[in-house]
């Protein structure tokens, strides 16, 4: 139950006097209450978790976390003992 | 998609631990709070990058895992009533209580559906208005703002068959709970994501400050933990010990402003029993005397039950970080997903279903 995945806002409506949006996961929309992000606008990234949106992914800090990681490297060339992982995509995003 | 991929890159998390492992000197033991941490770390071979001076411990922040086993213990007796639909996320159902758990007392022929959302549930009241539907209203501070809609929308749909059996646990205060525990080994915390996505993390700088322990804001794709452990690791080893936050791009310090308005307003702070644990003062929330018609404890006159915990199940000592769940006698063996004996083998967030699930542990387990 504790997942929370993000997503991006493709439409925004009323449904029983509650604002809702259409979101997409990856290829799979799903109705998601907006009532917690009401400056959420069409296009942004939302973070969903049991059906409601709680916070905007912010895009800017997103990018400025990687660069920061890749960075890291640059300082650092001498990787050639390391054994490379395989990754897994998550693509779960827990609470 | 976006922001998953990019945090899974293979290649950044081999950089991120080659920078753990230059600024280690000593043995230092950090906590995940997050149950979902905990999968992510074990999912993807996390604590197997890591040098072995840092020691990574579970925390108890699996809502499943911590709800008190009086509170499953009623949730059995009430959907076992004629007439109730009883509604749950998935993970609750095979959550053992004293003697059975939900997916027993559905197969005994009560009406236990598995929802999504609280929404779908206050749907169904609203489709069913002959029928009882009551809501299992467990998790954190990241599901409270959904179970505190839910409430809010079946009153202003006038609904008078809804009602919500509340559980909320709250992670400042296990922190607190935590550090004041006598033997005591944690000397940093990853705090959990999505908490902070709607609390803020304004509550952490005074724990860290009391404490004197580093609270690294962390996310959960394989990078944001690594990262969470690589800054707390650098506060350690520099003896700092201030709240930083890892998950910029989902966490600000106010957090979500709208939601804990609306808390606020649905719940108030109680103390808490943690299965496993034991009661940690303040620590959850439950429903506001002003909602109390929608409280499914009071609605239905749940008779005070004796509980019976499993002998042989040491969650309490795993969720505590006394003990790896590998260490259970257990583990694997008369317990397992299928068989739970405890609930932390039950939701993919627990420890010992992390543990499980993705095989590695199930050999040491068997040469102990
Ligand atoms: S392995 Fe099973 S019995 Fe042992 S602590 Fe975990 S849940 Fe309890």
């Amino acid at each position: 139950m504790c997942l929370a995945v993000p997503g991006q806002v493709k439409q925004i409506f009323e449904a029983n006097g509650t604002r809702m949006g259409r979101v997409n996961f990856g290829g799979i929309e799903k109705d998601v209450c907006l009532a917690y992000m009401p400056d959420i606008a069409i296009g942004d990234y939302t973070i969903v978790h049991v059906g409601f949106a709680i916070t905007k992914v912010d895009e800017e800090a997103a990018h400025k976390t990687l660069a920061l990681f890749r960075e890291l490297g640059m300082l650092d060339e001498e990787f050639g003992e390391e054994r490379p992982v395989e990754e897994e995509a998550n693509h779960e995003v827990p609470h | 998609m976006k922001y998953l991929t990019e945090y899974g890159d293979g290649e950044i998390a081999q950089k991120l631990a080659h920078e753990i492992r230059q600024i280690t000197t000593r043995p230092w033991a950090l906590m995940e709070v997050c149950g979902g941490q905990t999968h992510s770390i074990i999912r993807n071979g996390i604590d197997q990058l890591l040098p072995p001076e840092i020691e990574l411990i579970h925390g108890p922040g699996c809502p499943v895992c911590v709800t008190p086993l009086g509170l499953i213990d009623q949730a059995l007796e009430i959907a076992a009533q004629p007439g109730v639909i009883f509604c749950s996320f998935g993970d609750m159902l095979r959550v053992p209580g004293s003697t059975k758990d939900l997916f027993r007392v559905k197969s005994e022929g009560a009406d236990v559906r598995v929802v999504y959302s609280p929404l779908d549930a206050v749907n169904i009241a609203r489709q069913s208005p002959e029928r009882q539907v009551v809501f299992f209203g467990i998790g954190f501070e990241t599901t409270a703002p959904a179970n505190a809609m839910a409430v809010k929308m079946a009153r202003q749909q006038g609904l008078k068959n809804f009602s919500m059996l509340v559980s909320h646990v709250l992670v400042p205060p296990a922190i607190e709970a935590i550090m004041t525990s006598p033997g005591n080994r944690v000397q940093a915390f990853l705090a959990a994501g999505h908490v902070c996505s709607v609390m803020g993390y304004w509550q952490y700088p005074p724990l860290a400050a009391r404490h004197g322990v580093p609270i690294v804001i962390t996310g959960f794709e394989p990078l944001d933990v690594m990262d969470g452990i690589r800054r707390a690791v650098a506060q350690l080893e520099s003896g700092r010990n201030e709240v930083e936050n890892a998950y910029e791009r989902a966490v600000n310090f106010d957090g979500n402003g709208t939601a804990q308005q609306i808390l606020n307003e649905v719940f108030e702070v109680t103390d808490r029993a943690w299965r496993g644990i034991g009661v940690i003062p303040k620590s959850g929330w439950s429903l506001q005397p002003a909602y109390r018609e929608f409280d499914a404890a009071y609605r239905f006159s749940v008779t005070d039950i004796q509980t019976c915990e499993s002998t042989l199940c040491h969650s309490g000592e795993v969720l505590q970080g006394r003990l790896k769940p590998n260490q259970c006698p257990a583990f694997g063996k008369e317990c397992t997903p299928r068989k739970p004996l405890g609930a932390t083998m039950v939701s993919s967030e627990g420890a010992c279903a992390a543990y499980y699930n993705y095989g590695r542990f199930l050999n040491i387990s068997a040469a102990n």
